[in-house]
């Protein structure tokens, strides 16, 4: 590195537009109301689309996404990027299904599991933090490591029979009615309302949102930068453990194929959920609501019965395509005013 | 000795020439190449043949990379590409001859300039990050690809189509002769022409160089629509080599290896300088790790753990820190131009 290179971050900052006011929570309010209006046309068009269970299917399905989609809106708010949180998670399927099969506790796995995604996520952050190196490669050298790491553990699928995790996965938590949740719906929301906890009433959280804001002004400001960086990817880590070990709760079984292209699908939920991807702007409670717009797409499709199932890929494209348009409409009218 | 010492060339170089004496030690007859059926044999050409598709993509990624972008989209553009061609050819009344190989592979052609139109567009008129950009039509392109192929696994039974990545003329494969082919086409476009020193310009600040008179739009657009061309063709070696398009597993992660091969060639992913040479060295070091992977009888499996601990050696060695550190227990060198004329 010499003089022709230049400190990119902050001078591409100083041109992004900032949102002010009311309008920061324009992109979140707009992906909740097209999550309404899906709704809304999918009750017209199909019946028993409007039912609470349809609702919660929508969360029961995509409890592995949602922890994702909560882990990568940390890291997205401060301007990173993981892509290695697809292969984690298949990681983390593979070492609960292979221990399981050896014999250890459950519980003793789970654990070995979550610090296993710590470790690996804070070793990229540290990596990003020290060397300097981009986010962007040094998580995807960490996508190869963990999807070779897979193929190492076995080429094969391998089945989970533990009694705990076959109960987890036929366990029904009844609610009014006759509607009902799976314990992984119960432990993604957990998830999603500490990250709340830790993005809006913490220190951390507000270092997180001024790093995205302005990395060197978050220095100067004397907030704790370094420290934080490295964190967001070590939480981002452990989002795609508790990812892998709900995925596990899902399919019982782990499989070093499992969760290929996850990432762009909680990169996605992260956009379409009103997250700006140059970080700075973002609400954890609007990647939910871009997961569930994912999923509803999802739910669309299979109804509809005569699109086939790639049409899914399609559509989420669009819709990231959408909002990513979307966002340079906010930030460019702002700058303008 | 120093100057050769210091060139961005010599690690990788050296790096090639170790691995492939690495597979001669346990294979004594790894680096001898005969002549079999009129057709070079051996183990050498199967690295350039096997190479060809991630030598063509890391071409057409080292212009995208030099001038500050990224294309992720490549391995969806090459599933397209294969799934177009072998879907014409497929359907097609007569799917033996040589006419209904040459306009299927030109539908693809097109269809991979227009993907690349689509995402310089994004970039350069639109104005966002190409990591996002090209994120779009690579989770969008696959299911673009299947929509092609209808889901299936086409075979194609077609002589002139397999040719492309099969073939063989005056004893090498055609598939290596087209990748050489546009590696020089594009070297003397860009360094015999100001094209290059331009897409490097655009790299380094695109608004001092629109300041400065030069169209950075135009400029952008155009390595990103030279890389959706270079990954077309690349996907149409993949699925003639084949003979099949399977839309799910072409390429896929060949963006990966395409863009390890340009930083293992010591082009900046910050942009502003770039050397193709290098990025062929890249290439061939990446594709002699899966051969070696083979010869030194790890299990296949491990060939990604294998990249992964390259990439991560190599960047560390181009992070900025390691170079300060590395600054640091030598007297300092003089600032040189960096102006090179490679390839």
């Amino acid at each position: 590195m010499s003089v022709l290179t230049r400190p990119s971050a902050p001078l591409d900052r100083s041109r992004i537009g900032r949102l002010q006011g009311k309008a920061r929570y324009a992109p979140t309010l707009a992906t909740v109301g097209l999550f309404v209006a899906m709704f809304a046309i999918g009750a017209a068009m199909y019946p028993g689309f409007l039912s609470g269970q349809v609702f919660l299917n929508l969360l029961i399905d995509n409890t592995f996404l949602i922890v994702l989609a909560v882990g990568m809106t940390f890291v997205i708010l401060t301007g990173g990027i993981d892509l290695s949180v697809g292969s984690v998670v298949a990681l983390s399927m593979m070492i609960a299904a292979a221990l399981l099969q050896a014999g250890w506790n459950p519980f003793a796995v789970i654990l070995l599991v979550l610090l296993t995604g710590a470790t690996f996520g804070l070793a990229m952050g540290l990596v990003i933090q020290v060397f300097e190196i981009q986010p962007f490669i040094v998580t995807l050298a960490g996508l190869f490591l963990a999807r070779g790491l897979c193929y190492v553990i076995s080429v094969e699928s391998i089945t989970v029979t533990d009694p705990f995790f076959t109960s987890m996965a036929q366990a029904r938590i009844p609610l009014v009615g006759k509607l009902f949740v799976s314990p992984g719906v119960v432990i993604a929301l957990l998830v999603v309302a500490v990250a709340f906890y830790l993005l809006h009433q913490t220190r951390f959280g507000r270092t997180v949102y001024a790093i995205g804001g302005g990395e060197s002004s978050a220095v100067l400001m004397g907030l704790a930068v370094p420290r934080t960086k490295v964190l967001v990817y070590g939480i981002s880590g452990v989002c795609s453990a508790i990812a892998g070990i709900l995925f596990s709760f899902y399919s019982l079984s782990g499989y070093s194929l499992a969760a290929t292209g996850l990432e762009l699908d909680a990169i996605a939920a992260v956009v379409v959920g009103g997250t700006l991807l140059t970080g700075g702007y973002g609400y954890v409670l609007g990647s939910l609501a871009g997961v569930l717009v994912l999923g509803i797409v999802q739910t669309f499709i299979s109804y509809e019965g005569t699109l086939s199932s790639w049409w899914t890929r399609i559509v989420i494209g669009a819709l990231l395509l959408a909002f990513i348009l979307l966002q340079k409409l906010f930030t460019r009218k702002v700058r303008l005013t | 000795m120093s100057a050769l010492l210091k060139h961005r060339l010599t690690w990788p170089v050296l790096a090639l020439v170790l691995l492939l004496l690495l597979n001669q030690l346990f294979r004594a007859d790894f680096l001898s190449v005969r002549v079999q059926d009129g057709h070079l044999y051996g183990s050498l050409i199967d690295i350039l043949r096997n190479g060809a598709p991630t030598i063509l993509i890391a071409l057409g990624m080292t212009l995208v990379i030099a001038s500050r972008g990224i294309d992720l989209s490549v391995g969806a553009v090459a599933a397209i590409a294969g799934a177009i061609s072998c879907m014409y050819i497929y359907s097609s009344p007569d799917p033996t001859s040589l006419q209904t190989a040459a306009t299927g592979v030109a539908i693809a052609v097109v269809a991979g300039l227009l993907l690349g139109a689509w995402n310089g567009f994004l970039v350069s008129v639109i104005g966002i990050q190409p990591i996002i950009a090209t994120l779009v039509l690579m989770t969008a392109g696959r299911g673009l690809a299947q929509l092609v192929t209808d889901g299936q696994i086409i075979s194609v039974s077609n002589d002139s189509y397999q040719a492309i990545g099969a073939g063989f003329f005056l004893g090498l494969p055609i598939s290596i002769l087209i990748a050489a082919a546009a590696f020089g086409a594009a070297g003397l476009l860009t360094r015999r022409t100001a094209l290059g020193t331009l897409i490097e310009a655009v790299g380094i600040n695109p608004v001092a160089s629109r300041l400065a008179g030069l169209d950075a739009r135009t400029i952008t657009w155009t390595v990103y629509i030279f890389s959706g061309l270079c990954a077309a063709v690349a996907g149409l070696m993949i699925s003639s080599n084949v003979t099949a398009a399977d839309a799910n597993n072409a390429g896929l992660y060949i963006e990966m290896d395409a863009i390890l091969a340009v930083v293992i060639g010591g082009t900046s992913l910050a942009g502003g300088r770039y050397s193709l040479v290098g990025t062929l060295v890249g290439a061939l070091i990446i594709q002699t790790l899966t051969t070696t992977v083979y010869t030194l009888g790890i299990p296949p499996e491990a060939t990604l753990v294998f990249k992964a601990l390259v990439v991560i050696a190599v960047c560390l060695l181009q992070s900025p820190r390691a170079r300060t550190l590395f600054g640091r227990r030598r007297p300092p060198v003089p600032a040189q131009p960096r102006v090179e004329v490679a390839a």
